[in-house]
């Protein structure tokens, strides 16, 4: 009997759990600080923090790791932006805390743009070769603590390649490798396939 | 792990669930009466509002009074008076908001009984409430301008209100000849949308630059400066000849339009200086929406409000929301108000169920298009502090890098999404 209790209630409480998950998954408000903070972001970031577009990005699901590196290195001015470095002083250690564990507990949906399919199927090559070590299933894992790469905004991934190639934008000493063997072989070119892999949403 | 079933611990865990589901947004149990909340105007303030609302509690009774079936944003409007943008792409209905359960009420309020709790509308309906959330936006002080009033503006149009005149002020240019002067009257502070008649003029001289070379933009302004007025001039010197012989823009500062003569086409200002235009653009002062007075909840032009929860200081169960409210610093944008309506809906809720007011966090991001692959912004973040909305120290500010081409490119971009995406959060 009191095993019967004991199981039933797991469930109950196991279906209560779940239900929290969901209604984070749904982005349904909850009335706490986090809600407060989130809701001011997806103004511009989109409904849920997925970007209608043309080019902000979407930011929904993306790793907590990956959301406070990215907020710390605005709000420092390691990163190069229009207007976030802006947006990111106003907020403390703890604010940025709150918004990453928020939008990591969403679900990042990838954009459906156009894009050129021949010139992605050599990009796809080209990401297996130099990127899917870090980047795995296309950039879309939260796991990778990286931005989120396909299905992401075509020209929130252009202006980003920009600045890494043009030296504005620090990155790992790993990436900055695979750039350089990229460049090398293929130039300008292999990183205009690898942007129109990413737009294709495939993985 | 095992533990004892005991009915204590029984009890202790079905209460840690039922606290789960209240938190989680299963209201049941938390809300036992009724919550009807009743919106005056359905613009970014109130439906913000309403969607925010039902977010929080998608079982209360939210319901919008709205005078008109569709809704054209301010935002973007000035690309359509200039060309670049079809009006449908700023035209927005209310199915998405009755999509989440929101009721829409096509009529217009013209009272609200803040003792009986009750809001009247023209058709003879009376809305019962338990909290009214005002959202009127603004009304024009027509007086402010002799010869110009609500009828003449059908020919000479303010534009300050997106809609039917948006679109007549765009045919007037089309129709205009080359060599025609364009006169813009902005208003004096405090208005909705600060650099927008700034931006109005970037992109008629666009237009113009484009198709009616030997035209320009005279502006008359009673004010002495204007918002982002450091970017707006440069941006004007790089695409428009400012402060040229050739110039394509002309502004003239702290002496505005105080008469127009329709027939004629010619404005005079305070000094007395006349000039005669081929296209007006007259926008007078502006005061909180005509139902705010009539209701009681304003003191002086604007409603005042507690900053932390958009409560009237008047008038009790009742929020004002966006343009009518004095929420300075926060200026009366279109980002503003979908940022103060998230936490006037937060506050409505806090004052319905007895919880404590989350602590308020607000933003204001606006982009304004100047030239050809150009745009400028401002952002600020605020804070709820002594008792007062206060700007966070350090964030916010202008565009920087006046040379950096590529950021000014981005901004175009960037611009477009945030008009994507502030439209969806409101409307869909």
């Amino acid at each position: 009997m009191k095993q019967n209790q004991r199981t039933s209630l797991k469930k109950w409480l196991g279906l209560v759990f779940a239900g929290s998950m969901m209604m984070s998954g749904h982005a349904y408000a909850q009335f706490d600080r986090a809600s407060m903070l989130a809701d001011s972001c997806v103004g511009c970031h989109g409904v849920d923090g997925i970007s209608s577009g043309p080019a902000i990005p979407s930011i929904a699901g993306m790793s907590e790791y990956y959301f406070k590196e990215s907020m710390h290195a605005y709000r420092d001015g390691d990163r190069p932006s229009t207007i976030m470095e802006r947006i990111a002083k106003g907020y403390t250690d703890e604010d940025i805390e709150a918004m990453a564990k928020y939008f990591s507990n969403l679900n990042y949906v990838q954009i459906e743009q156009k894009h050129n399919k021949k010139v992605a199927n050599i990009g796809a090559k080209l990401h297996d070769r130099f990127c899917s070590k870090c980047h795995e299933d296309a950039g879309t894992l939260p796991d990778d603590d990286a931005g989120f790469l396909s299905g992401q905004m075509k020209p929130y991934l252009q202006y980003s390649m920009d600045d890494f190639t043009s030296g504005h934008r620090d990155m790992e000493r790993k990436m900055k490798r695979a750039l350089d063997k990229l460049d090398k072989a293929y130039g300008d070119d292999g990183i205009t396939a690898l942007i129109e892999y990413y737009a294709s949403g495939e993985k | 792990m095992t533990q004892q079933v005991t009915r204590r611990n029984l009890l202790k865990m079905s209460a840690a669930g039922m606290a789960g589901t209240a938190m989680f947004g299963y209201q049941k149990l938390a809300f036992a009466a009724s919550q009807k909340v009743v919106i005056v105007g359905g613009g970014v303030g109130g439906g913000t509002t309403a969607k925010y609302l039902k977010k929080l509690n998608p079982k209360m009774d939210v319901t919008i009074v709205e005078k008109n079936k569709q809704y054209h944003t301010c935002f973007m409007s000035n690309e359509v008076i200039a060309g670049d943008r079809d009006i449908s792409t700023i035209t927005f209905d209310y199915d998405g908001l009755k999509s989440h359960g929101i009721k829409v009420v096509f009529d217009e309020v013209t009272d609200i009984d803040t003792d009986g709790k009750q809001v009247k509308t023209k058709g003879g309906k009376s809305l019962a409430y338990d909290r009214c959330v005002v959202a009127p936006g603004v009304q024009f002080d027509f007086d402010s301008i002799e010869g110009y009033d609500a009828e003449v503006a059908k020919s000479i149009p303010h534009a300050w209100k997106a809609g039917p005149q948006t679109a007549e002020l765009h045919k007037q240019l089309q129709n205009m000849k080359d060599g025609g002067i364009v006169v813009i009257a902005p208003p004096p502070n405090p208005f909705r949308c600060p650099p927008g008649p700034y931006e109005r003029a970037s992109l008629i001289a666009k237009y113009l630059k484009e198709n009616k070379p030997n035209s320009k933009v005279v502006i008359l302004d009673p004010k002495p400066k204007f918002s982002k007025m450091g970017l707006f001039e440069e941006a004007w010197e790089r695409h428009y000849g400012y402060k040229t012989d050739n110039a394509m823009i002309e502004w003239y500062g702290s002496d505005g339009v105080v008469k127009v003569d329709t027939a004629s086409k010619t404005v005079t200002t305070a000094s007395g200086k006349t000039v005669q235009g081929d296209v007006l653009n007259i926008i007078p002062a502006q005061k909180a929406g005509n139902i705010a007075f009539k209701a009681g909840l304003t003191d002086g032009n604007w409603c005042p409000i507690d900053g932390k929860t958009f409560a009237s200081t008047v008038k009790k169960d009742v929020f004002v929301v966006g343009d009518s409210s004095i929420a300075s610093p926060l200026p009366k944008s279109g980002y503003a108000a979908n940022s103060e309506a998230k936490v006037c809906a937060m506050g409505v809720y806090a004052s319905l169920t007895g919880k404590e007011m989350v602590e308020p966090s607000w933003v204001n991001t606006c982009y304004s298009i100047v030239g050809k692959d150009e745009a400028i912004s401002v952002a600020m973040v605020y804070k709820y502090e002594n008792g007062a909305i206060a700007k966070v120290a350090g964030s916010g500010g202008l565009t920087p890098g006046k040379l950096n081409k590529e950021m000014r490119k981005r901004e175009v971009q960037y611009a477009y999404s945030w008009f994507n995406n502030i439209t969806a959060d409101i409307f869909s």
